[in-house]
């Protein structure tokens, strides 16, 4: 078995956000970047406890689109378990842009399973999975929670409003992972001197005509600042719920 | 034209598709053109009712293969009627099916895609602005379509439905659609509950609690509120409540309209979850908790005296409306 896990690189999660002055750009400035916690956490951890599960012959492959600053991230896949490591030399400027790179990558190297988070923690669209999954022609199964293979046959649970489906499909697919797949691997030391010595290489990018482009960036309006009420008083935040804030 | 896919998990239309129905009419009321929804599967329910909503008609591939989500089957099918129909702009909700297919959607029609979309579109002559929040709820981006035909994906509680028309005719549309290669073998829903996502009133609480045989007072409030329960990632953590109630950044992230927190100080990737709700109130017993920085409306107190309190003055609003 061979799997594919795409990682993204994102801004740590209590990372302040700020913008370029006209909001066109992030500033990246004194941001910490990190992988991304539902790649990391759950996609890139479930496939490397199932390949080692399988033992030697089968593979984990980490792919980024990125620039080479991105090899920090691309290191730590390595030393949680994935055996090699791909990426694609690139500025990720959307998730149309970014799936297209992993498809046409992917497309060449016949992976079982492509793995990814359900979403980045920074653009939070959800849309590269899916992208990727019709590029290569093959079902998509989103917000998996639980992922067992049998074989070829791969059992799977996801989440859906206000319950669970249960699920059943062949390889090859793609699945995106929401907690409940895998628990968090702090890399050990052995695993993080391995990883120096792992493979990985650096492939272009294909071109790509962008259906979408971004305008700006701003932030949202600061809070007015917490309204105080009196603990003995809640008829009062009752009353200030429906005709100061109608909301009920 | 505008075309709506508009969902119904189980045969039922939803919230969420009457959402998306009135953003696809305002949007398409601005474009000057016709918005028409689209329903799939066998067991579809009073599908004319999206006319009220302001589909002038609804279209329907009435065929059993659809009755399960596979995101193949189901983005093959709004594909081959969204050409069928010549649709220059398609809408779906930003939903567990909506995430599943829009992507999909937007490689088989090559087409710009902006997902968890929570304004209407500014038209730019062949472009459409769309704002969405990114970053966590963090910040918002402005992405323009550039591309002819262009799909948006709209957040729960963006738009309020707005059910001012009259009912629409249904006409059968017929595709082809290939086979399914996703078997659901079982869907669990927990029943008389309004899940998460769609919850107008959430009623949330953390470790503040103490333990597990406190929440009773918790499910009373939400239980008078009409509102659904949620928790924070140590709740759910240490068992004291179940994983679907987990509101925050690895857990469900929600957008209801009053958001109440309960004995949760507020880390930054609980607000991460829960920061574009439309009002939040925090109890908590400590003045410094962080989440007083995102309330709109805050109570320091002993949250075993105030929640009871709370639930008191609710039934009293309640008995004079």
């Amino acid at each position: 078995m061979k799997f594919l896990v795409c990682i993204s690189q994102t801004p740590d999660t209590t990372s302040k956000i700020s913008f370029s002055g006209d909001g066109a750009e992030f500033n990246a400035a004194g941001v910490q970047f990190i992988m991304n916690p539902y790649d990391e956490w759950y996609a890139l951890v479930r496939a490397c406890e199932i390949r080692e599960a399988l033992g030697d012959g089968h593979k984990v492959v980490a792919v980024n689109v990125g620039p080479a600053a991105n090899e920090t991230t691309i290191r730590k896949a390595l030393a949680i378990g994935a055996d090699e490591a791909v990426r694609i030399d690139a500025e990720p400027t959307s998730a149309a842009f970014v799936a297209k790179q992993i498809a046409d990558y992917a497309a060449k190297e016949n992976f079982d399973i492509v793995f990814l988070g359900k979403e980045t923690i920074d653009y939070n669209g959800s849309e590269v999975g899916a992208m990727v999954a019709e590029h290569l022609d093959l079902p998509f199964v989103s917000y998996a929670s639980k992922l067992d293979l049998n074989g070829n046959t791969a059992t799977l649970e996801r989440d859906i409003e206000g319950g669970v489906e249960e699920l059943e499909v062949n390889t090859p697919f793609v699945v995106s992972a929401a907690k409940g797949m895998a628990e968090q691997r702090i890399p050990n030391m052995r695993g993080i001197m391995m990883a120096r010595s792992k493979p990985l290489t650096v492939v272009p990018a294909v071109a790509f005509d962008e259906p979408a482009k971004s305008v700006r960036f701003t932030l949202p309006p600061a809070k007015a600042g917490v309204k105080l009420i009196d603990p003995e008083n809640m008829d009062e935040l009752v009353r200030l719920l429906h005709e100061e804030a109608k909301i009920i | 034209m505008v075309l709506v896919f508009a969902e119904s998990p189980n045969g039922q239309l939803k919230k969420s598709a009457f959402e998306a129905v009135t953003y696809g009419k305002k949007t398409a009321d601005t474009l000057g053109v016709a918005c028409v929804a689209l329903v799939l599967g066998s067991n579809v329910k009073d599908a004319a009712a999206l006319g009220t909503y302001g589909a002038s008609k609804v279209l329907h591939v009435n065929d059993a293969a659809l009755d399960q989500l596979d995101s193949q089957t189901y983005s093959n099918a709004i594909a081959a009627v969204a050409q069928q129909q010549g649709a220059t702009v398609v809408i779906l909700s930003h939903t567990s099916t909506g995430k599943a297919i829009a992507g999909r959607l937007s490689v088989k029609l090559s087409a710009g895609l902006i997902s968890g979309a929570n304004a209407l579109p500014e038209v730019n002559g062949a472009q459409l602005t769309v704002k969405k929040p990114v970053f966590s709820g963090k910040a918002f981006a402005e992405l323009a379509l550039t591309s002819p035909v262009k799909i948006i994906s709209l957040m729960g509680n963006a738009v309020k439905p707005e059910a001012t028309g009259s009912s629409a005719s249904v006409e059968a549309v017929s595709v082809s659609i290939p086979a399914g290669r996703i078997k659901v073998k079982s869907v669990k829903r927990q029943e008389g509950i309004v899940p998460l996502p769609e919850a107008e009133v959430v009623v949330s609480a953390g470790r503040g609690m103490k333990g597990p045989e406190n929440w009773g007072m918790v499910e009373e409030l939400a239980t008078e509120m009409g509102a659904t329960t949620a928790c924070s990632r140590p709740v759910a953590d240490s068992h004291w409540r179940p994983h679907h109630e987990h509101v925050g950044q690895t857990g469900i992230a929600i957008r209801p309209n009053l958001y109440i927190a309960i004995g949760i100080s507020g880390a930054i990737q609980h607000l991460a979850g829960v920061n574009t709700s439309k009002v939040i109130v925090v109890i908590n017993k400590d003045p410094e908790a962080p989440f007083f920085k995102a309330a709109d409306y805050g109570v320091v107190g002993d949250l075993f005296e105030v929640v009871p309190r709370l639930t008191e003055a609710y039934k009293k609003f309640k008995a004079t409306r």
